[in-house]
């Protein structure tokens, strides 16, 4: 019942995904709806590791930075296509998750958080003094071409569908490990590591696993990042702000939930947006104030999410109806 | 490389290492008595900052004249921080946890952006300014009164854990908060007196820092990383551990920056912990489990 109910959510949510920008034409608001989708696609992929196993991850950012920088690099350099630098910039990023996470997870609950941020932090220095990419200044992705080989388009449109689709891959692929076994011993490490171990399972390596496929998707993200801005530097794809947003989209939505990401995506870009309209743009510390007091309250009061709230809502509807 | 420079950098490096290690107790404290990592900790020392600007600014107290209070305020918001939010997830979920202390660093730094705007600030001619020459060694006035105090401090903290009933308290609930609850300790009260002590550290370093150190609202990012890297060398819960660590990290950090160069100064300290701990995850001073 709950599924075919859920099904048909998704069908009507993909139909309505693809018509959408042709409801929604004003370029800004198209701006906005890529990017629900690309924060989505990134708090998806940040939820594999931080929500299905539980491992806060604050220094993500340094795999978005990581595919951002690969891409655009390999695009400039040799002029190769953004579509499979995104694909080297993403295996490049899961062997360094792997590095990092090997050192990382000796470290448990908060402080293998620290440590992330640490990591991070190291990327971003590093970025800003390595000159061959930039330094300081950034790179800027060349416009002299334009079109689907080398993903630059004039009009939002492509961008949009690129992200959709961006999203829709990396649902499937979370979808996967959820239904396989990966999605059972990610669980268990989570809840019953003690348990989990005493079964066989080495925490360790499925940890290492969940990190590697992690940090693909998110350097994926961080691909796109590049060819929708056309500009990267270090202050814009390596800022742990940028950590803190794909974690506290999923958080909002649900953690360890496949929908959560896109649910707490649409919240919190339209918040933000939304502060930006009223109170201007950054700096004034207001946007700070409350998107600060959004992470406060859900911790606090909602750690299940929007998600898990709705769920329990249904629950207690469903409960009623029984008991009359 | 001149014999005499090396010195020198060693000493600055000893110096503010001290400082290092009075914030990094703090964060300490709190971890000790209940394993929630402070992630707004870098925020306490930013307010400690400010309160010792504004009561300079605007009333010509002097810092130093002004510490006492700025302890107060910061003892005081420490113990509401843990009243109104940390309180309420004590045993909730580890990610509730994170995402409480780290909404609270952002909000600190959004109120300090929206109260007093985004730019440096100085404390310009306090009492301690100034250098002095030592065997032809120069230091400035402000960083060796700063490493006093710090050291001052992180002795009072010591002293009160290991040698005051309400430290012993304290210690009983790090260890085993129920079996000290039995033993009529109410947990509450203790978290907020952490909580209060933690923020005080860290509000005091604050104030030593202020009259050399500019004042803005992300001045305390680097702080909060430095510290959680000399309480992993140090070992969690280790008030002489912190003051080794503290010492080393601001040694390592003055020597990577005069040799690698400044700008790799955060970089380097990180990195020495990652490698650290690759060796000994239980830190540099800490005890195998």
């Amino acid at each position: 019942m709950m599924t075919k109910k859920r099904n048909s959510l998704i069908v009507v949510g993909a139909a309505l995904a693809l018509v959408l920008p042709f409801i929604v034409s004003n370029p800004a608001h198209q701006n906005y709806l890529i990017l629900v989708l690309m924060f989505a696609q990134i708090g998806v992929a940040w939820n594999i590791l931080g929500g299905y196993v539980g491992q806060v991850s604050l220094g993500h950012v340094a795999f978005f930075g990581i595919g951002a920088y690969t891409s655009t690099a390999l695009l400039i350099s040799v002029g190769l296509s953004p579509w499979i630098g995104m694909l080297i910039g993403g295996i490049v990023a899961a062997v360094f998750g792997v590095m990092i996470g090997w050192i990382c997870f000796r470290f448990k609950g908060h402080y293998f958080t620290m440590a992330t941020i640490a990591v991070a932090e190291i990327i971003q220095v590093l970025f800003t003094n390595w000159e061959g990419v930039g330094g300081a200044v950034g790179l800027y992705v060349p416009m002299d071409r334009q079109g689907w080989g080398v993903m630059v388009f004039n009009s939002k449109l492509p961008y949009y569908y690129i992200a959709l689709g961006l999203l829709c891959v990396t649902l499937l692929g979370n979808w996967a490990i959820e239904k396989s076994f990966l999605g059972y011993y990610f669980r268990a490490i989570k809840d019953e590591p003690e348990a989990a171990r005493s079964l066989g399972v080495s925490l360790t390596a499925y940890k290492l696993v969940a990190i590697a496929i992690s940090s693909f998707f998110t350097a994926m993200g961080g691909s796109f990042y590049a060819q929708k801005e056309l500009f990267i530097d270090p202050g814009s794809v390596l800022v742990t702000s940028l950590s803190v947003k794909m974690s506290l989209v999923t958080i909002l939505g649900g953690v360890g939930s496949l929908f959560g990401p896109l649910v707490g995506s649409t919240l919190l870009t339209g918040i933000e947006e939304a502060t930006r309209q009223f109170f201007g743009g950054s700096g004034m510390g207001i946007d700070l104030i409350i998107y600060a007091s959004i992470i406060i309250i859900v911790a606090i009061y909602y750690p299940a999410g929007v998600l898990g709230w709705i769920k329990h809502l249904l629950r207690r509807d469903a409960k009623t109806e029984g008991g009359a | 490389m001149n014999g005499e420079i090396l010195l020198q950098t060693l000493l600055s490096g000893i110096l503010i290492g001290l400082v290092y290690a009075l914030v990094a107790v703090g964060l300490s404290v709190i971890y000790g008595v209940m394993e929630i990592v402070n992630f707004a900790h870098g925020e306490f020392l930013m307010l400690g900052m400010y309160s010792s600007f504004w009561l300079f600014a605007l009333f010509a107290l002097d810092p130093l004249a002004t510490l006492p209070l700025t302890l107060l305020l910061l003892f005081g918001l420490g113990a509401l921080v843990y009243r109104f939010t940390i309180k309420r997830i004590v045993n909730a979920p580890m990610l509730s946890q994170i995402f409480v202390t780290f909404g609270l660093m952002i909000l600190f730094r959004g109120g300090a952006q929206f109260f007093w705007k985004p730019d440096f600030r100085t404390v310009e001619n306090s009492l301690v300014s100034g250098n002095v020459v030592i065997n032809g060694l120069y230091f400035g006035i402000p960083h060796i009164v700063a490493a006093l105090g710090a050291v001052v401090a992180t002795g009072a903290v010591w002293w009160f854990i290991n040698r005051t009933r309400l430290g012993a308290a304290l210690e009983a609930t790090a260890q085993d908060k129920e079996a000290a609850q039995l033993m009529g300790i109410p947990s509450h009260w203790i978290f907020a007196l952490a909580w209060g002590l933690g923020a005080a550290c860290a509000g005091v370093a604050g104030v030593l820092l202020s009259t050399f150190f500019p004042i803005f609202p992300e001045v305390g990012a680097n702080f909060c990383l430095i510290a959680f890297v000399v309480v992993a060398l140090g070992g969690f819960g280790n008030v002489t551990g912190a003051l080794w660590a503290g010492i080393i990290v601001g040694v390592v950090e003055v020597l990577g920056g005069f040799w690698i160069g400044p700008e790799y100064k955060l970089a380097i300290v990180l990195t020495l912990f990652l490698a650290v701990i690759l060796v000994r995850p239980q830190g540099l001073m800490g005890r195998a489990e």
